[in-house]
């Protein structure tokens, strides 16, 4: 189903909204990553208030989709993303990474019983996105109308761990598994190219038996679409290879992995000084919010 | 003598007592669970004979998942089953599972506080000809050292198939250690299990006990032997089988110490950080006595038959001895 151009524009302002909120977050932290949250925004914002089967309000409904944060480093968006859509307030956001808060460094569900998993070591959400899958085909049948969709990042391919869980899903044609693949491009110490070439990705997954699809990651209509593609399918698991600018909406950030896992205020200096960081990014997402609106108007 | 209570096998001095490997006591109790609880799920990284596991894929294959040689993949599935409302057995050898997937298992599973039931066969130097790269004695240290994680280490194949239906049962992720070779049966059907819950075995005719061993795992059957031994020598023991290492049974443990002033742990493990540990860590706070080890020193395994590799790494029935004179020395 096609997005209203009114529905769009709600999504790219929501998405620009929790991008604020990562980096107000952010800033009061003092530490965490800021690159993939930034990146993958479009994406969350689009499941939370679009593609996902859930209810903020009864995180524990039975039939609810389950959500996998395998990258758990990204969390400031996840959290970010929750409190929007309404699991916990906005003023919990503030307390991120602080001693006592429900939003941990990298996410655990000790603290915030609404999340699916707890995570930060690579490579093993999408296992446990694998076992939720077949959990739910023994209970529920092949028809079974709940998705697991497991968010990862690319740089986490280089975990062995990874690929024994794209094989085994492979292998049990998970048609209830839709894995998504931030491919930004880049991790801790530089671009994934050059740490350890993860090309041809795309034909790597078809090899393991998976559809794959490639897509804009910052496209509402056509990531949309491929979600819907994805849910179609269904004799395989899907994979959408999301295709993302990290740091996006903040132009100084974007595309530069050295800030994968810094914050405003602890960032490389030669473009904005440490101190004007935050300041400086805040802005710009907030006329980037009146240019979406005067877009639509 | 042998504890009264508890209707122990009488026939356990024999030389002809039966044998059963303790592996095989898990495959039955998973089977047995799994007809108590549709929810019981079985995951195997392609050892699923070896780890007996193969009883339960045979009568429930719909709840089956063969994952292949990838133990990693074996955590973590179990842990996204367990999220769904399953209870997952997993099996391999314990140097691969806990082994080779110690993290996936910390993160998972435990971190997680997932019910996933960490079967772990091959336990122990008396894995054999095998050889060192097979033979799990780490498995107790890098397990009890985990928040949330139970251990479990039955000593005979009885006592595995009830600790199996036990811990299908709990809501904690759990390891429970199996070992390959033919083990004596030491307990019968109608010996009570209870988990967190120490056991005496064997105790003196009259009279208060003298040293008190506590062992866990095949090497009970030795140890009674020994304390047998001892008795005919004019040495009154108690032995007690500490089947659950975590949680520990402090109150048993520290009412043997009061009684007996004098400890010695028994174990097919590394001395650091195994049962041998815990079982200080308990005394040293609450009631400091004398302790010797019996487990491996700093050593890895060999290829060699059972029978040698215990007794070269000094876990024998003479060394038990050994060592319970040496704490008796160390009386004050």
């Amino acid at each position: 189903m096609h997005l209203t151009p009114e529905k769009i524009f709600e999504l790219e302002k929501r998405a620009n909204d929790i991008r604020i909120s990562i980096i107000e977050s952010l800033i009061e932290a003092k530490s965490g990553h800021t690159a993939g949250p930034l990146g993958m925004a479009d994406i969350f914002t689009l499941f939370y208030f679009h593609a996902l089967r859930h209810d903020p309000k009864n995180p524990s409904w039975a039939d609810r989709d389950r959500v996998v944060l395998s990258n758990g480093h990204i969390c400031p968006l996840l959290y970010a993303t929750m409190a929007h859509a309404g699991y916990f307030g906005m003023e919990e956001l503030k307390t991120l990474r602080k001693f006592g808060t429900h939003l941990q460094g990298h996410p655990h569900r000790e603290y915030l019983p609404s999340l699916e998993n707890s995570s930060g070591p690579l490579g093993a959400g999408l296992s446990q996105a694998v076992g939720m899958a077949l959990a739910d085909r023994i209970d529920n049948g092949v028809s079974t109308e709940k998705y697991v969709y497991c968010f990862m990042s690319d740089g986490e391919h280089d975990e062995g761990n990874t690929w024994e869980a794209i094989m085994l899903a492979g292998k049990q044609k998970l048609r209830n598994l839709i894995a998504i693949v931030d491919r930004n491009n880049i991790q801790i110490d530089g671009f994934t190219e050059n740490i350890m070439p993860l090309e041809p990705l795309a034909d790597k997954w078809r090899a393991f038996n998976w559809h794959v699809i490639e897509v804009s990651g910052h496209d509402f209509q056509a990531l949309n679409e491929a979600v819907e593609e994805a849910q179609a399918v269904y004799e395989k698991p899907s994979v959408i290879i999301a295709h993302t600018i990290p740091g996006k909406g903040v132009k100084e950030f974007e595309r530069d992995y050295r800030w994968h896992g810094t914050p405003p205020g602890a960032g490389p200096e030669d473009k904005i000084k440490k101190a004007e960081q935050g300041k400086v990014a805040l802005a710009e997402l907030r006329t980037l919010g009146g240019k979406i609106q005067s877009e639509h108007q | 003598m042998l504890n009264p209570e508890l209707k122990l096998n009488t026939k356990i001095f024999n030389e002809d007592v039966e044998q059963v490997p303790i592996r095989k006591g898990f495959g039955q109790g998973l089977l047995t669970a799994g007809e108590m609880d549709k929810n019981i799920v079985g995951l195997c990284a392609d050892l699923t004979e070896s780890t007996q596991m193969n009883l339960f894929a045979e009568k429930f294959p719909e709840r089956f998942v063969e994952i292949g040689v990838a133990e990693q993949n074996l955590a973590g599935v179990a842990s996204g089953m367990a999220a769904m409302g399953k209870i997952p057995f997993i099996s391999s050898y314990a140097m691969f599972s806990p082994g080779r997937n110690w993290e996936q298992i910390r993160t998972t599973i435990c971190y997680n506080d997932r019910p996933v039931k960490i079967a772990g066969s091959h336990a122990g130097i008396s894995v054999g000809p095998d050889g060192g790269t097979h033979q799990a004695i780490e498995d107790i240290a890098i397990t009890r050292v985990i928040p949330n994680m139970d251990v479990i280490s039955p000593c005979d194949a009885i006592e595995a198939k009830k600790a199996t239906v036990a811990i299908a049962k709990t809501k904690m992720p759990t390891y429970l250690r199996l070992a390959r070779e033919k083990t004596p049966i030491i307990t019968t059907e109608e010996t009570p299990f209870e988990i967190g819950k120490s056991q005496v075995y064997w105790m003196p005719d009259t009279g208060l006990a003298q040293v008190g061993i506590i062992a866990t795992g095949a090497l009970l059957h030795r140890a009674i032997l020994a304390a047998k031994e001892l008795e005919s020598e004019g040495k009154k023991i108690k032995v007690m089988n500490l089947a659950t290492i975590k949680p520990i049974d402090k109150e048993g443990i520290v009412t043997l110490a009061k009684e007996c002033k004098a400890i010695v742990t028994v174990e097919e493990h590394q001395i650091a950080g195994g049962m041998g540990s815990a079982v200080s860590e308990v005394l040293s706070a609450n009631y400091p006595v004398p302790i010797e080890f019996i487990g491996v020193q700093n050593k890895f395994g060999q290829s060699g038959t059972p029978d040698e590799l215990v007794e070269h790494y000094g876990m024998g029935k003479e060394s038990i001895k050994e060592a319970v004179r040496r704490v008796l020395m160390r009386k004050s």
